[in-house]
């Protein structure tokens, strides 16, 4: 039996359950003798619902139990057996088995009959371990079902258990995007530990040199690796800070022509396009960065007689700035409305022009939500790849030169990680250190927004 | 104004008020405005004056004049148009798309709607004080000195420190506040926010200040400040308030404009109106049968 098929049964005795259950409490209902008065009772659909949850939980739970200890109990059998045949595997045992697992049935005449004959015992356990685990499920999915369906009474809490349910539905949501972001900052965690453990941190967090080839035998050309990460970080905030150069003015500006000047028609056109720039797929950007903006600024240059690198910092954060400019404005709309038309009203009434109602007293009090927003596209800036990868290139410079050639955190990890690589050398290990350098990061700039903001912020109410 | 003569219509609204509804047909009693729209000594004149929303007509030919250095109270139940007339006066409802004004508005012989006539300035000459106290979210010193530096009225921070000492007490606010003048407006309680905002307007010395239920959100005993304040205030300003206390009116106004549905009905000398209705509409008005 299939796992298909096993969740479909389940879904079909819940809804047995669910009607019989819920017709159990009708007739209940139905029998009570009239009381004059009106009282108000809990709908049996309630019932219906509890009594289906109690005949599908206790099962899926004991179904998770199951697999999780099937494999470890599988591979126990298969090793007694390995040793009561006298097989030697040594070290290697987990990789024997995986080959074994990994033996497809019509290839089977062509192995060796030691590997065949535990093929045959690892296929016979599978399937005993599949049976047996739904029929045990069914079991319990049954038992529960009748036992709750004989249980339940008008006089059961249905609705408040019902609500419960809900709350530990939405609770294990809630818990499942937390236990996420736990996870992965640990693993991250955990790998950097190993890279320290063999590039000290001080000379990855101040070293000026960046070059993670690391030499697999003795004579090979380059086998001193340096894991520098300054001129990453360098390449990072100057990429950041350009866009920033661009969208920050660029977002301000168009979201205040849009909440202030703009006719409600210009408005509702205008703004959804706006919005599209944050739709378009970032790898576009960077064709459009890497073939177009980029041969132009260098054109540009060398016409004033400068020498531009053909993939340079400008050009990518040209087009980053671009690409980030609806985080900005989007935001800085929406809190640019949110400020009372009395706040207009009152500078208006007292003969402020519409520009110094804007710079003195609009902005000001929307100035939490501006700074949310920039925050917002800083963080875009710094996480984004795709672009820099086209437009930028991957020499790892150390300088503030914008017509130079840098490269970023992001991109560096991603050349890191692809392809084969094997897990134990310094250079994967560098990715993760990276990576939670970053994160450091944003975290740092996040909590220095946050001062600011509650520093600075004009309250109105 | 005292209380005996208010008492009088008061009373009699409450004997009489016996349950049946009062239906006042307005098309069957309105035929002009009753009273005396001139009035001698007039800051504002309009003549013939039409505003719609759109399609709807919120109002029908009125002619007002508001008197220099009086108290003018615009009364009436909620959606008579007395708001959106007083906002027409320094032009706040320009920034509404759908709203087309109509009609003559002179201030001092000058038309206010005339091409050449800059909002802007209008509205430093005729101020406006709002419903709802809304102080900017600046400090007490920044809310007063924030029209006063946008018109660059001072040449000198001490001159700038007098001006705002000048309208806080002019206000009656700065004895309250003289020692947290850096702190925020919006910390104020809600009559001392009132009252800022009254200094804020005065401190600019427009001509005239429009006061759009200004004591609405207040409790009584600011209420009874604001309306001490006003009265002080008519000395050497004119004032235009609309209000929807007819106590209010009695007390801090010399002629009064009852709206209803758009037109106006009658206007007159204060204490004419609440002790003498000539119409048949205002008398049921202020003896509280509808609105």
């Amino acid at each position: 039996m299939s796992l298909i098929t096993l969740i479909f049964l389940l879904l079909v005795l819940a809804m047995f359950t669910y009607f019989i259950g819920k017709q159990k409490i009708y007739a209940q209902y139905q029998a009570q003798p009239k009381s004059p008065g009106r009282r108000i009772l809990t709908l049996p659909k309630y019932f219906g619902y509890v009594a289906a949850m109690w005949s599908l939980f206790p099962a899926l739970l004991v179904w998770m139990l199951i697999e999780l200890i099937e494999a470890p109990l599988i591979n126990h059998q298969i090793t007694n057996y390995l040793a009561s045949q006298q097989i030697e595997v040594g070290e290697n045992l987990s990789l024997y088995l995986n080959e074994i697992k990994n033996i497809e049935a019509s290839h089977l005449a062509d192995i060796e009959p030691i590997k065949q004959a535990i093929y045959h015992r690892y296929t016979q356990l599978n399937t005993l371990a599949n049976n047996s685990k739904n029929v045990i499920v069914m079991a319990i999915a049954l038992l529960m079902s009748i036992y709750i369906l004989k249980r339940i009474k008008v006089d059961t809490a249905a609705r408040k258990i019902f609500e419960k349910i809900i709350e530990l539905i939405l609770l294990m949501a809630a818990s499942i995007a937390i236990m996420t972001t736990i996870g992965i900052v640990l693993s991250v965690l955990f790998e950097s530990v190993r890279f320290f453990g063999e590039v000290p941190v001080m000379q990855f967090m101040f070293g000026l040199e960046w070059s993670p080839q690391t030499a697999i035998r003795a004579d090979q050309v380059g086998s001193s690796a340096a894991f520098g990460a300054v001129p990453l970080f360098l390449g990072t905030l100057l990429i950041s800070f350009i866009a920033l150069l661009v969208a920050v003015p660029l977002g301000l500006f168009s979201a205040i022509y849009l909440s202030e000047y703009a006719s409600v028609k210009f408005r509702t056109v205008a703004k959804p396009i706006l919005e599209i720039l944050a739709g378009i797929p970032t790898v576009v950007y960077g064709f459009f960065a890497a073939l177009t903006v980029a041969p132009f600024i260098r054109n540009l240059g060398e016409s004033i007689g400068l020498s531009v690198a053909s993939e340079s910092a400008l050009a990518a954060g040209l087009v980053m700035g671009i690409m980030i400019i609806p985080f900005v404005s989007s935001l800085a709309d929406d809190v640019l409305s949110a400020v009372p038309k009395t706040m207009r009203e009152g500078s208006l009434g007292l003969g402020a022009t519409q520009s110094e109602t804007i710079t003195k007293v609009l902005l000001p009090a929307a100035l939490p939500g501006i700074v949310g927003g920039v925050l917002l596209a800083a963080s875009r800036a710094i996480g984004e790849t795709m672009i820099v990868v086209m437009a930028a290139g991957l020499a790892a410079n150390l300088t503030v030169n914008p017509l130079a050639a840098v490269t970023t955190v992001t991109v560096q990890i991603v050349t890191l990680l692809t392809g084969d690589q094997e897990f134990d050398s310094a250079k994967t290990l560098a990715a993760f250190a990276l990576g939670l350098m970053l994160f450091l990061t944003t975290l740092v700039l996040n909590m220095i927004a946050l001062y600011v903001v509650r520093k600075y912020r004009e309250q109105y109410e | 104004m005292n209380e005996l003569m208010m008492a009088s219509p008061m009373a009699r609204a409450k004997s009489e008020l016996t349950g049946n509804q009062v239906n006042v047909s307005l098309a069957a009693t309105f035929e002009h405005t009753v009273g005396t729209p001139c009035c001698d000594n007039p800051k504002i004149q309009t003549k013939n004056v039409d505003v719609f929303y759109a399609e709807n007509h919120a109002i029908q030919d009125v002619s007002l004049d508001m008197g220099a250095n009086e108290v003018t109270a615009l009364i009436g139940p909620s959606g008579c148009g007395k708001s959106t007339y007083l906002r027409c006066l320094n032009r706040m409802n320009d920034s509404i798309d759908i709203c087309k004004v109509s009609g003559d508005f002179i201030l001092d012989g000058e038309d206010i709607y005339a091409k050449s006539q800059d909002p802007v300035l209008l509205r430093a000459r005729v101020g406006m004080v709002f419903q709802k106290p809304n102080p900017f979210p600046k400090s007490i010193y920044d809310n007063v000195a924030y029209g006063l530096r946008i018109h660059g009225l001072t040449q000198n921070k001490a001159e700038l420190d007098d001006m705002v000492e000048d309208s806080l007490r002019k206000a009656g606010l700065f004895e309250e506040v003289k020692d947290r003048l850096n702190a925020a407006g919006t910390s104020l309680s809600g009559g001392q926010q009132q009252r800022l905002c009254i200094a804020r307007t005065i401190a600019i010395q427009p001509e005239v200040i429009l006061m759009d239920e200004p004591a609405s959100a207040l409790d009584p005993i600011a209420t009874a400040k604001t309306e001490e304040l006003i009265a002080e205030l008519k000395e050497n300003f004119t004032i235009v308030i609309v209000t929807h206390s007819m106590q209010q009116a009695a007390r801090v106004s010399q002629r009064t404009a009852y709206f209803h549905m758009g037109r106006l009905i009658e206007v007159g000398e204060t204490d004419q109106i609440f002790t003498n209705p000539q119409h048949e509409l205002t008398e049921k008005y202020i003896t509280g049968r509808f609105g």
